[in-house]
């Protein structure tokens, strides 16, 4: 016999797991549907492929798509390499007191709203760029994926620490049993066993960094051209989509950001299952 | 409880100030009395100067209701004609079809210029129009061409729905090329710090934002200035237009001769735009 209040709670949280996941549908089914028209005219493979030149009504995202995997994997590959060191610091090599104020520093550093990232980048990065290569404004892929890689540093390197402190204690004891240096221990036993946090990490950083709007927007200069070096400017999907969002609601233009809606939306999707996946395998095979 | 009970006045006393302050003012007394619901929709380009006004003048009077839309010019034009808005704004001036169709009467406001800026340090501050759409359109790259520094020329434009980018487009490239390669970027404000920031940067802003920190370039001998836009000398500028259908009368006439009295237009001055005489 349960508790009537119980059971009420119980329908509360159901209807509302409901709703989040209805929501999460109808935004896709939203988007497809506002986007139809255009899809359906050219076709979306079209969209997926032609340039951005709404004069002369093409209206593809080609570019775009370019541009965030550019920014986002450049980003990437810039985080995971401090967030990895980072990490390793605080949970190994630091004695207990630095390793706290780490922490709490990079615990900060989530926090930062993105805006402000942006606002640093221009003012010291974007100059230096410039002055460093000689070429070009200095609002480029480069400097808008050095920017993002220190954004999503700290969200990877918390993932990170997180699956290093799930390690089992007897397997680092053996280690140092063994006569283990640090930089073995960090090699042979921490970063194979926890080789799933590190992907989940990584692949949640990924999510952020193409999701990330404002860093784009504000650095990368926005132009509407696939880049050809990284020195070039390039604008993300993010960007077109705030770019675009005040033309006229009736124009072709206003109807093609929808397509890059669920471009990104298939691509967190894909994103998500595949981190599930790959989890799901590790645990099937421990 | 001692500190609350001097603070709560105080806060009283400064509410009772600000709701009544604008209550002094001599351009909004049309207002004192009148109720009613205003609709205004169209050009982009007016919205602050509208949205401050209706502020000033539902703060005065909370009877009143004022919403205001964007949409474009276009739409500005088409819903004033069909009677779903009481005022459509337009940024350009409607052509004879629209204006005998839809019997519109045209209020101007504001003179809006757009001229080309550079950054302060660039030696090039004068160009031929051809050179400056030869500049946009990605024929001359390099600075050197115009008697400056040996580094490329880094171009920065304003984004789809800009009013700016229109006038620009139409009346100072003649509609010709933009290179896809250009910057691009989302307001009058961040167009001025990014040439602000890049020696070796030119772009387009509304004249009323060019201040120390960029530099404006003659265009055949004329400096965009707000002196040289009202004499009529320099010619990228526009009429910002609200449009009636027919002659206005009661709440929507009061608000259109409001942006006409000196409050309305120190207003359209504080927004960057010339208040027509």
């Amino acid at each position: 016999m349960k508790k009537i209040g119980e059971r009420v709670a119980e329908r509360a949280f159901f209807l509302s797991a409901l709703a989040s996941s209805l929501i999460t549908v109808a935004i896709l089914v939203f988007m497809v549907f506002m986007g139809l028209p255009l899809m359906r005219e050219g076709g979306f493979y079209q969209l997926l492929v032609k340039p951005w030149a709404p004069y002369q009504g093409a209206f593809g995202i080609y570019p775009m798509i370019v541009g965030t995997a550019c920014i986002s994997l450049l980003g990437l590959a810039v985080a995971f390499p401090l967030s990895l060191g980072c990490s390793f610091l605080i949970t190994t090599i630091a004695p207990k007191p630095v390793s706290r104020v780490f922490r709490r520093l990079i615990e900060l550093m989530t926090g930062i709203p993105t805006v402000i990232y942006g606002f640093v980048g221009i003012f010291l990065l974007v100059p230096f760029v410039r002055e460093l290569f000689q070429d070009g404004s200095g609002m480029c892929v480069l400097t808008a994926a050095l920017v993002l890689g220190i954004m999503i540093t700290p969200t990877m390197t918390l993932f990170f620490c997180d699956s290093f402190a799930r390690i089992p204690r007897s397997y680092l004891d053996a280690a140092d049993a063994l006569g283990a240096s640090p930089v073995q221990k960090l090699l042979y036993v921490i970063l194979p066993s926890a080789r799933k946090g590190l992907l989940n990490g990584v692949i949640l950083a990924l999510g952020r960094a193409v999701g990330d709007t404002l860093v784009a927007l504000m650095l990368a200069g926005n132009s509407v051209r696939v880049p050809e070096s990284v020195l070039e400017p390039a604008r993300t999907l993010t960007a077109h989509i705030a770019l675009v969002i005040a033309a006229d609601y009736e124009s072709p233009e206003f109807r093609s950001i929808f397509s890059c809606g669920v471009v990104l939306y298939l691509f967190t999707l894909v994103v998500t299952f595949l981190a599930r996946y790959l989890s799901f395998a590790e645990n099937k095979k421990a | 409880m001692k500190k609350i009970s001097w603070i709560q006045p105080l806060l009283i006393i400064s509410i009772l100030l600000l709701v009544c302050a604008p209550a002094f003012s001599g351009s909004l007394d049309p207002f004192q009395g009148e109720k009613g619901v205003l609709k205004i929709s169209g050009g982009t380009a007016h919205i602050p100067v509208m949205k401050d006004a209706a502020k000033k003048i539902m703060v005065m009077n909370p009877e009143i209701q004022i919403s205001i839309a964007g949409g474009g010019s276009g739409v500005g034009i088409k819903q004033v004609g069909e009677g779903l808005v009481a005022i459509g704004n337009s940024g350009r001036k409607p052509t004879d079809e629209e204006i005998s169709r839809y019997k519109l009467v045209l209020h101007k406001w504001a003179i809006d210029g757009v001229g080309p800026v550079v950054n302060p340090k660039n030696p090039v501050k004068a160009l031929s129009k051809s050179q400056m759409k030869d500049i946009f359109a990605g024929k001359i790259e390099n600075w050197k061409m115009l008697g400056g520094e040996d580094r490329k020329i880094n171009i920065y434009t304003r984004d789809e729905a800009s009013g700016t980018r229109e006038v620009f487009w139409k009346k100072g490239l003649d509609k010709g090329e933009i290179i896809p390669g250009a910057h691009v970027v989302v307001s009058n404000g961040a167009m001025k710090s990014a040439i602000a920031q890049d020696p070796y940067g030119i772009g387009y802003v509304s004249v009323g934002h060019i201040d120390a920190t960029v530099a404006p370039v003659a265009l055949d001998g004329v400096v965009p200035t707000i002196e040289t836009v009202q004499e009529g000398t320099y010619t990228i500028a526009r009429g910002l237009y609200s449009n009636t259908r027919g002659e206005p009368s009661g709440l929507t006439k009061k608000f259109l001769d409001f942006l006409f009295t000196p409050e309305g237009k120190k207003i359209i001055e504080e927004k960057g735009f010339i208040p027509v005489r």
